[in-house]
């Protein structure tokens, strides 16, 4: 690890971009979080639980999840065609995956909750923005969870370990090119329910990207914790005056 | 055990008289709310060895030795002993299906007619698009039975309906029904409040009507002040 390594935009090794975390932005949701790092600006929308259809996907011991990832096509500055393709599809997938073991949603049979998740702004890391802004949503609905969810990509930059990386980093190239490896991890508890790795890492380093991931993450959760404590401190806030 | 969650939701309503030093404190999923061996896990709360943690976004209290989160966001979970507003969307060889705003639908059967009905002619007494107050008695996963026995339940007729967030119903309600009682005796105006959201109103005139369906949603857009019963005097005052 050379320590005299210098990320584009001057940020320290494990240092995030700035966040900026809010609850209830969509109104007519039962549940909405926006979440950005950086430049990347993820909204997140929970309706429900509601009955779902078709029927055939019904299960009367619990309800499901069902994700949505968009990104939408001025998020870019390349006009991305919009509408899902694959990529889309295995993202919302992930979301799904990485949100589901904190969720208790047994009290619901037959019903579906959704969770649109619409990137409005992206340089790099959107699938972990929107799944923290998914988390935050899905605490906002109401929904029966056992934790809050966070999620950081790390990065290798040649051989430095970097947290959060930008869409410059991850375009890296020298030495051994860039590495990103998207984590989300379960708030309290050392479980971590998203593992995706692009690129090239050692086994031994990927311990290491956990205890980085682990640390950041931290800080992710207090922001999105702050962000939900507001919606009623604000109110509280506003009647003193 | 369902009422006990009903008196849940009327205990939000008694937070304008608690003092200042007594507010609840806000919990996000996960977070600790008390720890100690002695304390009972209620809704929304669990135990986590030494610690009970929240499982739900809301305001946590404790009470004695239980420990409960109370909801202050998300969709209407129908409860028993609920009161619902709901839209007649189908009709049935024993019975009416209704739109209730929530993941099951509601079931009013014929037998809940206050009088006798040809199985023919079941549209004389509500007919597709009709609004309703009723109770419900029962959950089932995909329906929920309703009754019309009860005060203030039956069919609405005139005035108009409009929606507020459901976890904001108790508030406006008020504790044993203070703050819609004071708007009804301020405009004149019938109103039923439904847990699911759905609120009638229905005056002499519209004036009134439009009056008291402002006071609601300032109401339910202030639901964390305390004292709110005093501030709705100020503001029947002003508008």
């Amino acid at each position: 690890m050379t320590k005299e390594f210098k990320r584009p935009d001057g940020r320290k090794l494990s240092e995030l971009r700035p966040i900026v975390a809010k609850a209830g932005v969509v109104p007519n949701a039962d549940g909405s979080a926006m979440f950005a790092f950086g430049k990347t600006i993820a909204i997140a929308a929970v309706y429900g639980p509601r009955l779902l259809h078709p029927q055939h996907m019904q299960d009367p011991s619990t309800a499901i999840l069902r994700c949505n990832y968009d990104l939408l096509s001025f998020s870019v500055s390349d006009r991305k065609k919009p509408g899902p393709n694959r990529r889309a599809q295995e993202i919302s997938k992930v979301t799904e995956w990485a949100l589901l073991p904190v969720l208790d949603l047994k009290e619901f049979p037959n019903t579906v909750i959704d969770v649109q998740i619409y990137i409005i702004q992206a340089d790099a890391g959107t699938r972990t923005a929107g799944i923290n802004a998914a988390s935050m949503a899905l605490a906002h609905a109401g929904i029966p969870m056992r934790d809050l969810v966070c999620s950081v990509a790390v990065g290798k930059l040649d051989k430095a370990l970097v947290a959060d990386l930008s869409k410059e980093e991850e375009d890296f190239e020298e030495g051994e090119g860039a590495t990103d490896f998207a984590v989300a991890k379960v708030a309290n508890s050392d479980e971590f329910t998203l593992l995706q790795l692009d690129g090239k890492i050692e086994p031994e380093t990927v311990k290491e990207v956990t205890r980085l991931a682990t640390d950041v993450c931290k800080e992710i959760y207090e922001a999105q914790k702050k962000a939900l404590k507001d919606l009623v401190d604000n109110e509280r806030e506003e009647k003193k005056k | 055990m369902r009422n006990r969650i009903n008196e849940a939701h009327e205990a939000v309503e008694n937070e304008e008289t608690s003092s200042e030093s007594a507010q609840r404190m806000v919990v996000v999923p996960g977070e600790l709310i008390v720890s100690g061996e002695d304390f009972l896990p209620g809704d929304g709360a669990r135990r986590n060895g030494e610690k009970i943690v929240a499982t739900r976004f809301g305001l946590a209290e404790v009470a004695g030795r239980s420990v409960k989160v109370l909801a202050i966001s998300g969709a209407f979970v129908p409860r028993r002993n609920n009161v619902v507003i709901g839209r007649v969307k189908d009709i049935t060889f024993n019975g009416w299906l209704l739109d209730v705003d929530s993941a099951g639908t509601g079931f009013l059967s014929i037998e809940e007619s206050p009088r006798f009905i040809n199985k023919n002619e079941m549209d004389q007494f509500l007919a597709i698009g009709d609004v309703i107050a009723a109770k419900i008695w029962g959950v089932e996963s995909k329906r929920m039975d309703l009754t019309l026995k009860g005060k203030g339940l039956g069919k609405l007729e005139g005035g108009f309906i409009f929606r507020v967030i459901p976890s904001r119903v108790p508030r406006i309600i008020g504790r044993e029904g203070s703050m819609v009682g004071l708007i009804k005796e301020k405009t004149g105006c019938n109103i039923t409040v439904g847990q699911n959201g759905w609120v009638w109103i229905k005056g002499n005139d519209i004036d009134s009507e439009i009056r008291a369906r402002k006071a609601v949603e300032y109401i339910a857009d202030k639901v964390f002040i305390t004292g709110l019963t005093d501030k709705m005097e100020d503001w029947f005052q002003k508008n």
